[in-house]
């Protein structure tokens, strides 16, 4: 008994060693690529210890990296305002549909609802942004297209008044003058601060790591974000090797930032989100708990 | 304004209600024109897969160009291509995806230590956490020709000859499925792992008293516990069958052409069609097709949902 017991414990912790440690190796080999020489890495590749330690990489990307250091603003530029404005805009929809006397709450949650269930696709939604809206090329791109409002964090936000804030509280706010807005602001949000911790983390994440927009709507490699950066060199890689690059081939080789460089701008476009995420795991793993209970 | 809401019961007449909520539609609204331009106007574009579209008339004035852009869809090799493609890698993910998630989520309750628990739960999600442009160069980083990991090290030592990853389609649905597995299988877990929780730990005392081992605890009691929720999220992945996750499709293999029998979905279709190739007729034909097969598939999903749990059907 005692070493059935033993062995299915010695056998769990071996699979989750396992998966612990393919979790963890494509970023160790990330991060001590690009901390490799360069020399080192044409030689043996990526690897996990290299024999020769080097900083190259990120000397290099920093001191012609004028591009990078743009793109890096840009997306903190973008995941703020897009996250503030995002928020802003969830709370905004969500508090009316939480309450029971609102009229017309039905047909509201009806329209937030839906977007779930059926949309028009990649085709209206580009053709309207950029003829109709003009979009293309320029700073909002990266914050409108469809990131700014998410149905599901508007039914999430909306569950979460209607179970956490007591009608009573409500009420009283009321009796005491308050307006709609006032109750809002200073009695409702207040009590709600770790919905309001999770969203703003699953939004902001969801603006940090975007490239789709940025693939869409940019040709002007000026208003690129960290993510688009990364995409574009992959992609000019393919396009070398591919040869389509004829006579420009070797001028593009010449700029094309080098095998271990790539893996430094990935490391850097990785770094703030595997720093800061362990700090707000808790409302992480919160939000994902509500989302699959209530969803 | 600030009158007391009438007592519970009592209805108040319409006008006095709607006059309530004014500040209600005031903040209802920024968002409500967002979901209306971002999704709304979008869902009627549509008719734009029904239309020869000239840019000069607008789209409205374009002539009707019927069912023609369909045709040529489903007369083409691609439209069975990107059908199989979707629908074999959404059904192969979602077994797969969810044995594994159950399994890490069972072994996650069996472990005692706490701090064990939290260093794997936090080591888990990193994957979900990073863009999938990061997962690609993780990805090159393994695969690369020259340089990668695998090529470099592994085959090395193995003494065998470096592979052209990204140019043999034969390995890629491997690969998709790896990389697919390795992104999401720490966030589902947890998923599932939440419902454990909700677990009573009387049961597991029950069972272990009429002399239940670790082994028939699982079988019988966390089973159980889990089935609800495997069968939800089961049918709503299901109902999420048509649609693929682009940049899993398109960044990881790097937009490789001779991958592009098994690599390319609906959305990398319509993604090419319309921005690579200017091909408006086939992408926004394809775009529909997804668009409607997808919305049929929810409704009938979440049909049956309600007939096996009511609790759990989306509405």
């Amino acid at each position: 008994m005692v070493e059935k017991k033993s062995s299915f414990y010695f056998f769990a912790n071996v699979f989750m060693m396992f998966l612990l440690i393919c979790s963890i190796f494509p970023f160790a080999l990330l991060v001590m690529s690009s901390l490799t020489e360069e020399k080192t890495l044409i030689q043996n590749g990526y690897s996990l210890f290299p024999a020769k330690f080097g900083l190259d990489s990120y000397i290099y990307m920093f001191k012609s990296g004028s591009s990078i250091i743009r793109a890096y603003g840009i997306t903190m530029l973008v995941t703020v305002v897009g996250t503030c404005s995002g928020m802003l805009l969830t709370m905004l929809l969500a508090y009316p549909l939480s309450r029971k006397e609102f009229f017309g709450r039905e047909i509201l949650a009806f329209i937030v609802f839906f977007t779930m269930l059926f949309n028009g696709g990649l085709v209206p939604t580009y053709i309207m942004y950029t003829r109709y809206f003009h979009l293309r090329n320029t700073l909002w791109a990266l914050i409108i297209p469809s990131l700014l409002v998410n149905a599901f964090y508007v039914i999430m936000m909306r569950t979460y008044f209607s179970t956490n804030i007591p009608d009573a509280v409500v009420e009283a706010a009321r009796i005491d003058g308050a307006g709609e807005w006032r109750t809002l602001f200073q009695i409702v949000l207040p009590m709600s601060v770790p919905m309001i911790a999770t969203l703003a983390l699953l939004i902001g994440l969801g603006y940090w790591n975007d490239w789709k927009n940025g693939l869409y709507y940019l040709t002007d490699s000026n208003l690129f974000s960290i993510q688009n950066i990364l995409n574009r060199m992959l992609q000019d890689v393919q396009f070398l090797k591919s040869g389509a690059g004829g006579s420009n081939a070797s001028e593009i080789a010449a700029t094309l930032p080098s095998t271990g460089i790539k893996m430094a701008i990935a490391v850097v476009g990785a770094l703030p989100v595997m720093v800061v995420y362990p700090f707000f795991q808790k409302f992480f793993i919160k939000g994902i708990t509500i989302g699959a209970v209530k969803g | 304004m600030s009158a007391i809401a009438p007592s519970a019961g009592k209805k108040a007449s319409f006008g006095i209600r709607f006059k309530r909520s004014i500040p209600l539609y005031l903040m209802v609204l920024p968002g409500l024109v967002y979901l209306i331009i971002n999704n709304y106007i979008p869902m009627f574009g549509i008719i734009i897969a029904f239309k020869n579209v000239n840019w000069r008339k607008g789209i409205l004035a374009s002539p009707w160009a019927g069912f023609s852009n369909f045709e040529y869809l489903f007369k083409t090799k691609d439209a069975w291509t990107i059908t199989r493609n979707t629908l074999c890698y959404n059904l192969v993910f979602i077994v797969l995806g969810t044995v594994l998630a159950i399994a890490v989520a069972i072994l996650l309750n069996e472990i005692r230590s706490k701090r064990l628990k939290q260093v794997y739960q936090t080591v888990f999600l990193l994957p979900y956490l990073i863009s999938i442009v990061v997962v690609s160069y993780l990805v090159y980083a393994m695969l690369s020709i020259d340089s990668g990991f695998v090529n470099r090290t592994i085959l090395t030592a193995m003494g065998k000859d470096a592979v052209a990853w990204y140019t043999e389609p034969k390995y890629w649905p491997f690969i998709l499925v790896i990389v697919y597995l390795w992104k999401t299988f720490g966030y589902n877990s947890i998923v599932y792992y939440a419902t454990l929780m909700g677990v009573d730990e009387s049961y597991y005392e029950a069972a272990a008293i009429d002399g239940a081992n670790r082994w028939q605890q699982i079988c019988h009691v966390t089973m159980p516990a889990l089935t609800p929720t495997i069968i939800t999220l089961t049918l709503l992945s299901i109902g999420k069958i048509f649609y693929s996750d682009f940049g899993l499709f398109y960044q990881v293999p790097m937009n490789s052409g001779p991958l592009l029998d098994v690599t390319n979905t609906i959305d990398t279709y319509v993604y090419r069609g319309l921005i690579q190739l200017n091909d408006l007729g086939m992408s926004s034909a394809a775009g529909v097709y997804q668009s409607v097969v997808g919305f049929v598939l929810v409704l009938t999903v979440n049909y049956i949902v309600g007939r096996v749990d009511k609790d759990n059907a989306l509405f």
